[in-house]
């Protein structure tokens, strides 16, 4: 089973390459775009075969390592 | 009086921060590698020095803060073991939990690398007691990552216990409030972004940083 973790800064925190992108794109003539979030993506193959014990974990991941919940937020995809 | 500092993957102030220590103790410090999983008994004060632990991966000081020996540190610290961290060693700290607080990319997204002028904000701390307070002191500042956050509450928190121990006289990063460094509520504890340890000898340019190191050695 796969998991994706999505990791981005929570609202009102401030993101200043967020910030360069958006004004870059608007530089580039895309002025549709208002704003601009940069976060990451992490993928991890787990050899778990239940996915409510996986998220579970993943959340737990989450917690001690993969996001730092003073700034950031989470969100976790399973794939099989 | 013993003073140990650890030293990670990719650490470079390490040395500097060997060679602050011993000017001031007029001992070696000890050099403890990442993988050891204790902090010997004798040691009263610990650095985390600066550099880029684990090249940065994840986010600064994330990896670091996992290290078999941070968790010794953390251990020790919250009974009372002095410990400071200056550069990646302020995020580490921030990465265990043992200062509120995170570290961000700085606002301009410039790697800002140059003498700073800090104001002591708070001379009544185990770390600035050689300072006169509101002092103004020059020590230098190389980060990419040094922008301080803190949601209100804890800023609030920290302005009102005094716990804001240096501040920015011209904000170089973005960092809230102009918060240089900082220590936990029990004092032991102190973080900061500027280099202390690159202040302490003429060579450097100047020698504020000595008083913080006086004021450590002083206080155990």
């Amino acid at each position: 089973m796969k998991a994706l973790v999505y990791i981005g800064l929570k609202p009102g925190v401030l993101d200043p390459q967020g910030r360069a992108i958006a004004r870059s794109l608007n530089d580039l003539g895309f002025d549709e775009v208002n704003n601009a979030f940069q976060g990451k993506v992490i993928e991890l193959d787990l050899s778990s075969e239940d996915k409510t014990e996986a998220k579970a974990q993943v959340e737990k991941m989450c917690e001690k390592l993969l996001a730092n919940t003073v700034i950031e937020s989470y969100r976790i995809e399973l794939r099989d | 009086m013993q003073t140990a500092v650890i030293v990670f993957p990719a650490s470079n102030c390490d040395r500097d921060a060997a060679m602050a220590l011993e000017k001031v103790t007029g001992k070696a410090p000890k050099m403890i590698w990442h993988r050891d999983s204790e902090i010997p008994s004798d040691v009263d004060f610990v650095c985390i020095p600066g550099g880029f632990s684990y090249g940065d991966y994840l986010r600064s000081g994330a990896m670091a803060s996992c290290s078999p020996i941070v968790a010794d540190l953390v251990e020790k610290a919250n009974k009372g073991l002095a410990v400071a961290g200056f550069c990646n060693g302020f995020q580490i700290l921030t990465e265990t939990g043992l200062l509120p607080g995170a570290l961000m990319r700085n606002k301009n997204l410039k790697f800002v690398c140059r003498p700073e002028r800090l104001v002591v904000n708070n001379a009544n701390t185990r770390y600035t007691s050689q300072y006169e307070a509101k002092s103004i002191v020059t020590y230098p500042v190389a980060h990419h990552d040094g922008s301080y956050f803190a949601d209100d509450a804890v800023l609030n928190k920290l302005e009102k216990e005094g716990r804001i121990v240096f501040r920015y006289a011209d904000n170089p990063n973005g960092s809230l409030r102009d918060i240089a460094g900082i220590v936990n509520e029990a004092g032991n504890v102190f973080g900061m972004m500027p280099h202390p340890e690159r202040a302490v000898d003429e060579l450097h340019g100047g020698t504020d940083g000595l008083g913080l190191f006086k004021s450590i050695i002083e206080s155990i």
